[in-house]
């Protein structure tokens, strides 16, 4: 199993609860994930409920049989700090950076130094071994920026590559090249089985292809319970005349069938959201159809129907244990 | 079970959700988009909350209503900018064919191209020889690709331009797909004062003195830092930062002027933010950020859009008492089944009379029969095959229907919770609620929809 597991998706398809998901799905029976986060949205921080994540590792949640899911926001001029400190001993002409803009200056004027830095850390972090050699994470889980920009973010070494041809920058970014297209290494692209996400899983999963960067699954998430079975609802609909459903409604204790009685003013709005339910149904078989046609294993995470929890977060990371994704 | 349930909210149910906002709380877009003062429609939100269509909406619905459009879309989905006839990235504003309505209005449409953007300011504001060094530059070529706010400041400069060609009387401005919505605010600023900031004066230092050469003429201070920077970066980039920062000199007091000049404009009253969400926790909260900052940096908010809300023609109907339904019918069905089994099953009058699967009997239906059942069908399945027809199929669509409204119900309680939670943070901003289509938009006819959802 890959150590390194990327989770991008469009925006609003919930790609940070995957990945917390996923850290806690992977750290069961006694082992350890990370979770980083490298956009300083404190998403992680929201999700588990806890105060605002620093730039530390710092434990954030047990998993079920003692396994323990540690966090992580990245934050790129400490990351260049730290960086410099590590490599340079430059602890204190660091600072005098920092206090001349010079750390603002280098990581966000050169998009792809800044992205070397965030991805280089989460690189570190699997690589990094403890006294008994034994890896200090079994696996790092990374909560990256968008389908739309994740190629850009993780492909480092051809950003990098027209600024620092030579140098630190450049060895680094190699560094961190070899792991990422490495098979240590796989990105998810989390979805929605609605048309704009998948279209834009689809450009994601091109790109990171012809990147020769290694798509790893694609997870549908927020799936609504079928409800129905699609088919018998429209053969029942076809054959069944308004005035059965009002009798049937009746008959359940809703009131009168007669016109104009409560039963049957509720048929015509109940038959309306059943054709929605139906244009929507096979909408979503239509995306699913697509989804399946890029070749890489698929799993679903259902919409919780009392919004999004603590307890919610241990459901779906259940559900992705279940579907063998841990 | 009462035969004629009292008849709670009729008002309710005919306005398509189950409490309304109150009425003084509802945002007006037509008298928005329709008041000639109005020059500016900003609109802004978190990711994946319906920004663009809702931007493409408001421009269709405002043109269709006489006024002269232009829509600035930042990252349309493909399909949507086919339908406008923009999916050519050309950076030019393009007139939408098929537009109605009776006035004389015009829709014009573009998609950003921010690399352009940035390409063209350096073009009109440098001499051609300074422009071309510039345009070649890696670093610039990095900056205007990717620069962490490049998206952001470019689109307001592009709508900056926009306005003072005066071509329109109304610019509708989509933002970009930031991780924040506050980004889009922040880019601009950031992006000046960094451009204009203390170390990129250091660094054209050495450049101006006499290029590379002109390093060892630093003080200590100097060259420690540019050592430091060197370090890290390597030379040639270092050397590439310093060429680019000395080309680009005659242009810094420009950024900086238009940065601030872009951002009053945002202030003046002719313009209008549109906080756009979805009833979703996430993009709510994002969306009271939003709220609060625009408060604190004097722009107007007109009001926040809420896109894809649900709502019920039947929302009286509560999911508890339709659950309860549904299972008398269900159950009613299991006790019909067993009653199958003596014959009476085929009965026409069955189709026709009520009466004989009244749920009275029903209501201790049995764990008993439960285990019954499923022997009974496989052995007589051809007397299931033909009740099937009759009147068990028909409850047991009913109980589905039943089923679905109380899932739409519960969502629906689910969106108002978080849509409460935002209006009593900021009871002051109006609200527009948009009913979720089942299907994506693509076409100018999805799109007018929305526009008529949105006006309410």
């Amino acid at each position: 199993m890959s150590r390194l597991q990327v989770v991008s998706g469009k925006g609003g398809t919930g790609k940070t609860t995957v990945a917390a998901a996923l850290a806690l799905a992977l750290a069961t029976e006694g082992k350890r994930t990370l979770l980083v986060e490298v956009e300083g949205r404190q998403g992680i921080a929201q999700l588990f409920e806890t105060e605002t994540l620093p730039y530390e590792e710092r434990k954030i949640a047990v998993a079920p049989g003692g396994g323990e899911v540690y966090a992580l926001a990245i934050d790129p001029e400490l990351a260049l700090l730290d960086y410099l400190q590590m490599f340079y001993k430059l602890g204190g002409a660091g600072r005098a950076l920092k206090k001349l803009g010079a750390i603002d200056f280098a990581t966000t004027i050169a998009p792809g130094l800044r992205d070397v830095l965030l991805t280089g850390k989460a690189c570190e972090a699997v690589r990094r071994k403890d006294k008994s050699g034994r890896y200090a994470y079994d696996c790092v889980v990374m909560d990256a920026p968008p389908t739309g920009r994740i190629t850009r973010f993780l492909n480092v070494n051809d950003e990098v590559a027209g600024l620092a041809k030579i140098g630190p920058i450049h060895n680094q970014a190699q560094a961190v090249m070899r792991v990422l297209k490495s098979p240590e290494t796989a990105v998810h692209l989390v979805t929605l089985l609605e048309e704009m996400p998948v279209q834009e899983t689809a450009d994601g999963i091109a790109e990171l292809r012809s990147a020769r960067l290694p798509v790893g699954r694609v997870i549908v998430n927020m799936v609504r319970p079928a409800l129905l079975d699609e088919a018998e609802l429209e053969l029942g609909l076809e054959r069944t005349p308004r005035t059965a459903i009002a009798r049937s409604l009746s008959a359940a204790g809703l009131g009168g069938a007669r016109r104009g009685g409560s039963a049957e003013r509720l048929v015509d709005p109940l038959l309306e959201q059943a054709a929605e339910y139906a244009e929507r149904f096979a909408l979503e078989r239509g995306q699913r159809d697509v989804l399946r046609e890029f070749g890489r294993p698929l799993h679903e995470l259902p919409l919780l129907a009392g919004g999004m929890d603590l307890a919610g977060l241990y459901e779906l990371a259940t559900a992705l244990r279940k579907q063998g994704i841990a | 079970m009462t035969p004629e349930p009292a008849r709670t909210s009729d008002s309710a149910a005919a306005s398509g959700t189950a409490r309304p906002l109150a009425p003084g709380r509802a945002l007006d877009v037509d008298a928005l988009i329709d008041d000639p003062r109005t020059r500016i429609v900003v609109c802004c939100g978190s990711g994946g909350v319906g920004k663009t269509t809702t931007a493409a909406a408001i421009g269709l619905r405002a043109a269709e209503r006489g006024r002269k459009v232009v829509v600035l879309t930042i990252d349309p989905a493909r399909r949507l900018a086919q339908s406008m006839g923009i999916d050519r990235l050309d950076n030019v504003p393009r007139r939408v064919k098929d537009v109605e309505g009776e006035g004389d209005g015009e829709l014009h449409a573009m998609m950003l191209d921010m690399k352009r953007t940035f390409d063209e300011i350096v073009e009109a504001h440098a001499d051609k020889e300074r422009a071309a060094a510039i345009l070649a530059n890696p670093f610039y070529q990095s900056l205007s690709a990717g620069f962490a706010g490049t998206q952001e400041y470019m689109a307001m400069e592009k709508l900056g331009q926009l306005r003072s060609r005066d071509e329109w009387d109304l610019i509708v401005v989509d933002t970009p797909p930031s991780r924040s919505a506050l980004d889009f605010l922040d880019a601009p600023k950031r992006l000046g004062s960094f451009l204009d900031g203390k170390l990129i004066r250091l660094l054209m230092a050495p450049a101006k003195v006499g290029g590379r050469a002109g390093m060892k003429f630093l003080n200590v201070g100097m060259s420690m830092m540019t050592g430091a920077l060197g370090k890290l970066l390597g030379g040639p980039l270092l050397r590439d930062v310093q060429t680019f920062v000395a080309a680009m000199d005659t242009m810094f007091g420009g950024f900086r002027t238009r940065a601030d000049a872009t951002y009053r404009l945002l202030q003046a009253p002719g313009t209008a933010f549109l906080v756009v969400a979805s009833p979703e926790r996430d993009a709510l909260r994002e969306a009271a950020y939003f709220v609060e900052r625009l408060a604190a940096d004097d722009m107007p908010l007109a009001g926040l859009v809420l896109n894809r809300v649900h709502g019920s023609g039947a929302a009286h109907l509560s999911a508890e008492r339709a659950l309860a339904a549904a299972e008398n019918l269900e159950e009613s069905r299991i006790v019909d089944q067993g009653d199958g089994k003596v014959g009476d099953r085929n009965s026409p009058d069955n189709l026709l009379s009520p009466e004989t699967s009244q749920p009275s009997e029903a209501s201790q239906p049995s764990e008993t029969s439960v285990p019954s059942e499923a022997p009974h069908e496989t052995t007589t399945s051809d007397v299931a095959e033909t009740t099937d027809t009759t009147d068990t199929s028909v409850e047991q669509l009913t109980a589905g229907l039943l089923r679905l409204h109380a899932e739409r119900m519960r969502l629906l309680a689910r969106e108002q919770r978080t849509r409460d939670r935002f209006t009593a943070l900021h009871p002051e901003v109006a609200v527009a609620e948009v009913a979720a289509l089942p299907g994506d938009v693509h076409d100018l006819a999805g799109l007018r929809a929305i526009g008529d959802r949105l006006a309410g």
